[in-house]
């Protein structure tokens, strides 16, 4: 068997274990991590990709177009429990034109509410003064 | 040490070669989507790490082993990974052991003296296996 560099390339895992390794450490609790554990770690994550990726897939809109889009893996997030530590970094996303709207239609409903209210103080003064 | 944020990225090439080996031929990944995973895979490094240091502190051990990472998986729930995990860790210890052995037959062609020294390191396998260990990393022998 060819020698290979140490860390390196492992054609049981295609993910980098340094790179996993820095991501893993970047975590302040954690003092050292031995080499099982970082092989799984990486081993993992492939299979996660993988299984968000295809989850994704089945469940989604995408498929229509035999494609996987951003609002597929943001509706896994939002709908699977499993995934639901996602939904955070995958956010929903709304055309602008769409939140634009959205703010209009609060503000007025702030601006109803506001005329309801000068109503009802208006009306109770003039109880008071009758 | 301070990270920069690309050092917390996984490969591109390598994110997008599992995405596509998942899904059936000829459907299109969106760049979107695939940024998307690759953060997505990121904090769930982060996740494990973090649910598989709970399982260690609760032994009492400094070092993060494989049966902490197991653990974690199915706290996370993703019982699913655990046997596919088990056996690729099985393929991924007599890959290292071979490796060794092959390393160990090259010294022995290059140095005759040193054949006493390698039959004595052949028996004891858990204490190599921890030396392995990347050179960086600081390793507890926890037996």
């Amino acid at each position: 068997m060819a020698a290979r560099p140490s860390g390196g390339e492992n054609r049981l895992v295609s993910l980098p274990l340094s790179r996993i390794r820095v991501i893993m450490k970047s975590s302040p609790e954690v003092s050292s991590i031995n080499q099982d554990a970082l092989f799984l770690t990486a081993r993992a994550t492939e299979l996660f990709v993988q299984y968000l990726a295809s989850y994704s897939y089945k469940h989604g809109r995408g498929k229509e177009k035999r494609a996987l889009t951003y609002s597929d893996l943001s509706h896994t997030a939002e709908e699977c429990e499993t995934f639901q530590f996602l939904a955070d970094i995958l956010p929903k996303k709304i055309l602008a034109s769409k939140y634009l709207k959205m703010l209009e239609k609060e503000k007025r409903d702030g601006e109803v509410k506001e005329e309801e209210k000068e109503e009802e103080e208006d009306e109770s003064e003039e109880d008071a003064e009758s | 040490m301070a990270e920069r944020p690309e050092d917390l990225n996984l490969p591109n090439a390598v994110i997008t070669r599992i995405i596509k080996e998942a899904l059936p031929d000829g459907v299109n990944i969106s760049k979107e989507a695939r940024s998307a995973i690759s953060r997505a895979a990121s904090v769930f490094v982060l996740y494990a790490t973090s649910c598989a240091n709970n399982f260690a502190m609760k032994g009492k051990r400094k070092t993060l082993n494989a049966g902490d990472v197991l653990s974690a998986m199915e706290e996370m729930e993703f019982q699913r990974f655990v046997a596919p995990l088990k056996e690729s860790l099985e393929g991924n210890r007599r890959e290292q052991k071979g490796k060794k052995e092959a390393r160990k037959d090259k010294d022995k062609k290059a140095d005759s003296e040193e054949q006493d020294k390698s039959r004595e390191e052949e028996n004891d396998d858990d204490d190599e296996r921890m030396e392995e260990e990347e050179q960086n990393e600081e390793e507890e022998v926890d037996n």
